[in-house]
């Protein structure tokens, strides 16, 4: 029992250093699933995912499978994927629509799109006088706890206490914010395809990793010194690189203490931003022909308000990493103690001219798709993390960098200038999983 | 007859040396417009301006083999191969002037450390016959792995 081996959690986690256990104990990831993923809002999916009645797609909560349904007057549920009858699983494809009801394939119960009954076979002959009906909730799909969105972007809770979703994404909001004020019309429209990529790790390596910006220029210098070449080479010969190129060279020509400019800043719940923007405003005519069209819709002032957001990761915590400039996000589902899927998505600006969508293209092609230039090499490194956690070669895992400069504000923790490398991303992160964790 | 054999031998001569890892032997089988493409999705007729697991062209492919061969390029480290059976070659046109489009399947198995993984799909080449032998303006991967979550990623084409 995880009681007596480790009779108090809160001891795995110190300021600065965390009990490697918190990666490798397939009984504490049961708890965090309990405690955390099955409790707090959990990203499902964009309201454009689901454009028409009936459509649906499947969401893993914690361990909980879910759909995610649009209902025939608009609304969007949240329901658990599974027939109230004898437990089948309603919707065996990962999306799909499901017509005008649910009809479950194995006794064909059938439900409205938000999970009430709507008919049992011979109802009144099989189920008179017994406690099943319309009348029993019992009789219905379980619903989550509670639904809300924010932008068009779908949470669900599987708790029914706890803040609203606004209140628990705090700061966090300008990932949304930030996405849908780039685009002319204030909103974004998601692209129907999902890479999904399995990792052999933990599910907060994943997390600790998005901020981390000491790791890119180490990581991912292959890739950057690759793609710096090749661009100086296209410049010689054509005058000028795409600009997909920068994105990948910069991962080698922003060095360590260039990314110490940049800044981090540490939220209630565990969220956290990394600011610094990846020369995204240039003046290209593609970039001057959007911002008119910016301009056009949010007049000179409030355009350069949104242009000057400057943001390179927002994290929410436990389950989402977003790159609002890019218009990308990675959703986290934890199968496991030691296996991870990401669902990486990435959205049009809606009124945007189309060559910014090419933009976010070229990043999610190159770093984000199954065959990144990237992110094989963070892989790797979280397969490799995971690997020495398991190990008794040591208990601890550090997040001392610049541990003692944190500056704090009414509950925000900021990283002291010069110390974007900092591990208080990590920190902030290990905080609220104590604080989730003790309940 | 004579056509068939000398496409089907370049096919096969395509998958050995990705196996082989000549990764610039393999570059220079494109033409200098080729485009590598692998769909994210199997209904997308064209590479542009779609989400695609892979759409390379010549530099971009030179980014990856710049990649693969640095010293820290720490995915590389571990031992690795993969090994390609190509077969079912049916050419689909070929034009007077030396345009060919053929379909054909292809099998890999790849090694990493001590796990396999099996990758299966189709080819579609569309070839140009020049002074050089056949050069490849495109190479279209249809991979029946590609609508399923990745363990892990592909680091090099398939």
């Amino acid at each position: 029992m995880l009681q007596e081996r480790i009779a108090d959690l809160s001891k795995c986690v110190e300021p600065d250093r965390v009990r490697r256990e918190v990666y490798t104990d397939p009984e504490i990831f049961e708890l965090e699933m309990q405690r955390i993923h099955e409790q707090v809002w959990i990203y499902c999916g964009h309201e454009s995912q689901v454009p028409k009645p009936g459509d649906y797609y499947t969401v893993q909560i914690g361990r909980q499978p879910m759909l995610m349904v649009r209902g025939a007057e608009g609304r969007i549920s949240v329901l658990y994927n599974r027939c109230p009858h004898r437990g089948n699983m309603m919707c065996g494809d990962r999306h799909g629509n499901t017509g005008e009801f649910f009809r479950c394939s194995y006794h064909a119960w059938t439900f409205q799109h938000d999970g009430r009954l709507r008919s049992i076979p011979m109802m009144e002959s099989g189920y008179a006088g017994t406690r099943y009906g319309r009348d029993n909730p019992d009789c219905s799909m379980k619903r989550a706890a509670r639904v809300e969105s924010y932008r068009g972007f779908v949470f669900a809770s599987l708790a029914q206490g706890g803040p609203a979703l606004a209140e628990f994404l705090g700061a966090s909001r300008v990932a949304f914010d930030d996405m849908c004020d780039r685009a002319p019309a204030g909103e974004v429209e998601i692209v129907p395809n999902c890479f999904r990529v399995i990792q052999h790790s933990n599910w907060k390596i994943f997390l600790e990793n998005q901020l981390d910006a000491l790791h890119p220029s180490v990581v991912h210098q292959s890739t950057g010194r690759a793609a710096h070449e090749v661009e100086k080479q296209i410049e010689k010969r054509t005058g000028k690189a795409p600009l997909s190129y920068h994105m990948l060279s910069a991962f080698a020509t922003v060095t360590i203490d260039k990314w110490d400019n940049f800044q981090t800043l540490n939220y209630p719940y565990g969220h956290c931003i990394l600011t610094g923007y990846m020369g995204l405003r240039p003046k290209d005519p593609d970039t001057v022909a959007y911002e008119k069209t910016l301009i056009k819709a949010y007049g000179k002032q409030r355009t350069e308000e949104i242009l000057a957001v400057n943001i390179h990761h927002v994290l929410i915590y436990p389950g989402l990493s977003v790159q609002s400039p890019l218009q990308q996000l990675r959703a986290v589902r934890p199968l496991g103690v030691d296996r991870t899927l990401t669902e990486i998505w990435h959205f049009r600006l809606k009124g945007a001219p189309e060559p910014i969508y090419r933009r976010s293209l070229a990043y999610y092609n190159l770093v984000n798709s199954p065959a990144t230039l990237i992110n094989a090499d963070d892989l790797e490194n979280f397969w490799k993390c995971h690997q020495g956690l398991a190990s008794d070669g040591g208990d601890w895992v550090s997040f001392g960098r610049h541990h003692g400069h944190d500056l704090e504000k009414d509950g925000t923790v900021e990283t002291a200038p010069n110390c974007g490398t900092s591990e208080a991303p990590m920190r902030n992160q290990m905080k609220a999983w104590a604080q989730y964790m003790r309940a | 007859m004579k056509q068939q054999h000398e496409v089907e031998q370049f096919l096969y001569r395509q998958a050995d040396l990705l196996d082989s890892k000549r990764w610039q032997d393999w570059i220079d089988l494109f033409a200098p417009d080729g485009v590598y493409w692998m769909p994210a999705d199997p209904s997308h007729k064209h590479w542009d301006g779609v989400p695609s697991i892979f759409a390379e062209d010549r530099n971009l492919m030179d980014v990856r083999m710049k990649r693969v061969l640095h010293p820290d390029a720490w995915s590389q480290r571990p031992m690795w191969g993969t090994n390609h059976v190509v077969s079912n070659v049916v050419i689909q046109k070929a034009s007077p002037k030396g345009e060919i489009e053929v379909r054909s399947r292809f099998h890999m198995m790849e090694l990493r450390r001590d796990d396999v993984r099996h990758f299966a799909g189709s080819y579609t080449h569309h070839l140009k016959k020049t002074r050089d032998g056949f050069r490849i303006k495109l190479q279209r991967v249809d991979m029946t792995n590609a609508q399923a979550a990745y363990d892990y990623v592909l680091q090099v084409w398939v």
